[in-house]
């Protein structure tokens, strides 16, 4: 068997259905093999980065790993960011890239370059394959390596010649039927359980403060989180990566937390006696300052990473395995210990439910709406109450958007929302559809995007007029990268150096061009309207939905400044109190 | 004043100086992968030494002497676990537990009274003259990693021409092993 027909059974073993790729080169003898395997179907990009991206879509609202088949130097290096982003954001990604002939190999040969070197630091692990007969071998580890643990990329690079050579094909050791991360359970004893539940019922403001790893641990994990907040009666809060594993709309639930979290969550976080960590890293937009960060709480950290516990913040009790083996012991433990637990726990809560529901007063996410000019907060929500009785994949670009995508969509079902969190890559949005669409095929998938971040990644569209996937850009115009211009606006004095963007192309002429379908809305009265045409129109759709220029994304955390001091919206008083030593923090 | 850092660092942790010792899969790039690590998260390698110990299992040690503070020196340890080629990684507390030893070279070119003098400073360490001219010699040391700055300093004055180290190697003290797997 060749190289490049040992690609394909390995593919075919590992289960994969579709991959996302861009010829050249390096890889034309892989693409040579692609007719014979009817079983896999390859998804032509516009750019390589465009393929990575769709990959992460695919996986995310699937489950299942991404493939990204590209060639050698340019097309290794234009998958990077998407390499670094699904790595920042736990995204089990298999990228197989082309390299020029084993004896070429550090002579600067044509599109040549480093490719493992350049993607160590953005893998969990990387392969250069030298030997034909250990090819086989390495491609189902990395499939191994990217789906087991925390999830993440992984790439093997294969020149040419091995792509010719023949060996000898290994099968996988024993296909799994369980997502891959049946082989981390839980390293813990059975005393920590318990200690947690002795946490649990000590506390009288607890708080539940959940991330993707929830998600990453298969549905399950979600319905285990679910029956936990029911039992507990505690209220809980999500990382923006952590949406969709518990319903937006439960009165349990307190909003998003964080740098533009709701003012409820975060208050919660900082005045708490107990947070309980599930699946989340305390990410510096999440705790705002260190040093302030929930004072008077104990902490537990469930994390599948042990190198997560006590990175940023120290824990009192850590539980390092699979979120759901330790929920599933939590449960048991809480239930056998205390089967009354959630009445006998009402009472101790009641005051802290008192002063959530004192906070959630404020609306924090409340807006001054307005008849002339379509608010982009209110275009969300318009958007939500249009879509929200269908299954709906959303996936976001980064900034003032992103953010309001995810305060005001409420999501109910894991796997549902995709966003780049941990890298903030602008452009993810559009590709990451193209390939959620692929995993969904007859389902709503839209990005809600930005029209500077879109721009980024606008020739994927393309890509989603060749193999007729529906969906929808939903760009949030205001003529500036939002997030910058808000930033000048509070913390430079604004000065809004290049964060206009003076030359846009027209987004209904351009989605003509592209062989879509464009719709524009200027006026609040006929988003009802448009936005149905959009979802009804069965083709791919950019949606130029013309928005305030001006609207600030509120409530924040300002620079320097710990959970409980946020600034509320632009009439908030607090934002003249940013001290200049908290103009320097980003 | 930067406008756009991040945030300060406000807690001052005290440093502590550790071996880390790490067995891995002798292939391919994994040495760039210890040590990419530690440059990419800003981590510091005051000396490393490397060298197959295994040749059955293809196994690896890396000795690799480091500082920071206690949450710095976790993060390595766990960090380092999560590489695939790592089987095993081990924290040598910089104490009387451990035993530290670091080789050096030394070419002294001097007159026939400094290189005396030289021979009669190198008798306070564990040497070996291993080569010897009228105009030179060179001199195996093997100790601490103190000792030989030590020695370094006073051969200086008399003419030290060349000096190569090995970087610190540790075993523990007494009949414990850490197992590899």
């Amino acid at each position: 068997m060749t190289g490049a027909e040992m690609v394909f059974k390995a593919l075919e073993d590992q289960g994969v259905r579709h991959i996302f790729g861009y010829p050249g080169g390096a890889v034309l003898p892989i693409y040579d093999e692609l007719k014979n395997h009817k079983k896999i179907k390859h998804i032509l990009v516009r750019h390589e980065q465009g393929a990575g991206h769709a990959a992460e879509g695919y996986a995310r609202s699937s489950g299942k790993p991404g493939v990204i088949l590209v060639t050698s130097g340019p097309g290794a290096t234009n998958t990077v960011t998407a390499l670094t982003d699904a790595y920042m954001d736990s995204v089990p990604l298999v990228c197989i890239t082309g390299q020029v002939p084993t004896h070429l190999i550090g002579t600067d040969a044509f599109q040549e370059c480093d490719t493992t070197g350049i993607t160590r630091p953005c893998t969990k692990h990387n392969w250069l394959v030298k030997d034909i007969e250990k090819l086989s071998s390495i491609l189902h580890k990395a499939f191994e390596v990217a789906t087991s643990g925390r999830p993440g990329p992984v790439l093997v690079d294969i020149p040419k010649d091995i792509q010719f050579a023949k060996g000898k094909y290994v099968r996988p050791k024993k296909s799994k039927k369980n997502s891959g991360r049946a082989d981390v359970k839980f390293n813990g004893k059975n005393k920590d359980i318990e200690a947690a539940v002795e946490l649990f019922k000590k506390s009288s403001k607890p708080i539940l403060y959940t991330g993707g790893g929830v998600i990453n641990s298969g549905p399950k994990a979600t319905q285990l989180l679910r029956e936990l907040v029911s039992l507990t009666g505690f209220p809980i809060t999500s990382t923006l990566q952590g949406l969709g594993a518990f319903p937006g709309y439960d009165q349990q639930f307190l909003g998003m937390l964080g740098m533009h979290g709701t003012f409820e969550a975060n208050n919660a976080m900082h005045d708490c006696d107990l947070m309980i960590n599930i699946g989340a890293r305390f990410d510096d937009r999440i705790t705002g300052k260190i040093d302030e960060f929930s004072p008077k709480s104990k902490k537990i950290h469930i994390d599948i990473d042990p190198s997560s516990i006590n990175k940023n913040i120290a824990v009192d009790l850590a539980l390092v395995g699979d979120v759901k083996i330790i929920l599933e012991k939590l449960i048991l433990a809480l239930k056998k210990k205390n089967p009354n637990f959630i009445n006998s726990n009402k009472q101790r809560i009641a005051a802290w439910w008192n002063q959530i529901e004192k906070w959630r007063k404020k609306n924090s996410l409340g807006f001054v709406n307005s008849k002339e000019i379509i608010k982009p907060q209110f275009a969300v929500q318009k958007l939500y109450e249009l879509t929200k009785d269908q299954d709906v994949f959303i996936t976001t670009e980064v900034g003032q958007h992103q953010m309001w995508a995810a305060q005001h969509y409420k999501f109910d079902k894991p796997n549902r929302w995709m966003t780049s969190g941990g890298l903030g890559t602008m452009g993810y949005g559009l590709p990451a559809a193209v390939g959620v669409q692929v995993a969904n095929p007859g389902k709503l998938v839209i990005d809600i995007a930005g029209e500077a971040s879109v721009l980024m990644t606008m020739q994927e569209m393309s890509t989603a007029v060749q193999y007729k996937l529906p969906i929808k850009i939903f760009i949030l115009n205001n003529e500036y990268m939002g997030m910058v211009r808000q930033w000048q606006e509070i913390l430079h004095d604004k000065n809004y150096s290049e964060s206009y963007t003076a030359a846009l192309p027209d987004f209904v002429k351009l989605a003509e061009a592209y062989g879509c379908v464009g719709i524009r809305a200027n006026k609040p009265e006929e988003l009802d309207e448009k936005i149905k045409h959009m979802i009804t129109v069965n083709k791919p759709v950019i949606f130029d939905c013309v928005v305030d220029k001006t609207e600030n994304c509120y409530p924040m955390i300002p620079s320097g400044k710990p959970h409980n001091q946020m600034l509320l919206g632009s009439k908030d008083k607090a934002e003249e109190e940013i001290s200049e030593e908290g103009k320097i923090l980003v | 004043m930067v406008k756009s850092a991040y945030s300060f660092a406000t807690q001052i942790e005290k440093i502590e100086k550790h071996i880390i010792v790490v067995w891995v899969d002798n292939e391919t790039g994994v040495l760039a992968r210890v040590v990419g690590f530690f440059s990419g998260r800003g981590y510091n390698i005051d000396s490393l030494a490397v060298a197959e110990v295994d040749k059955k299992k293809n196994i690896s040690r890396i000795t690799i002497a480091t500082s920071g503070t206690p949450r710095v020196l976790q993060q390595i340890k766990l960090q380092l676990g999560k590489l695939v080629p790592v089987h095993k990684v081990a924290d040598f507390p910089s104490d009387k537990k451990t035993l530290m030893r670091e080789m050096a070279l030394l070419k002294v070119v001097s007159s026939a009274v400094k290189l005396e003098k030289a021979r009669k400073v190198c008798k306070k360490y564990k040497y070996t003259i291993l080569d010897k001219t009228k105009k030179s010699f060179v001199v195996e040391v093997s100790a601490l990693k103190k000792e030989i700055d030590e020695l370094i300093k006073k051969l200086q004055p008399l003419g030290l021409a060349s000096a190569s180290r090995t970087g610190v190697v540790a075993m523990t003290k007494g009949s414990e092993v850490f197992k590899q797997h």
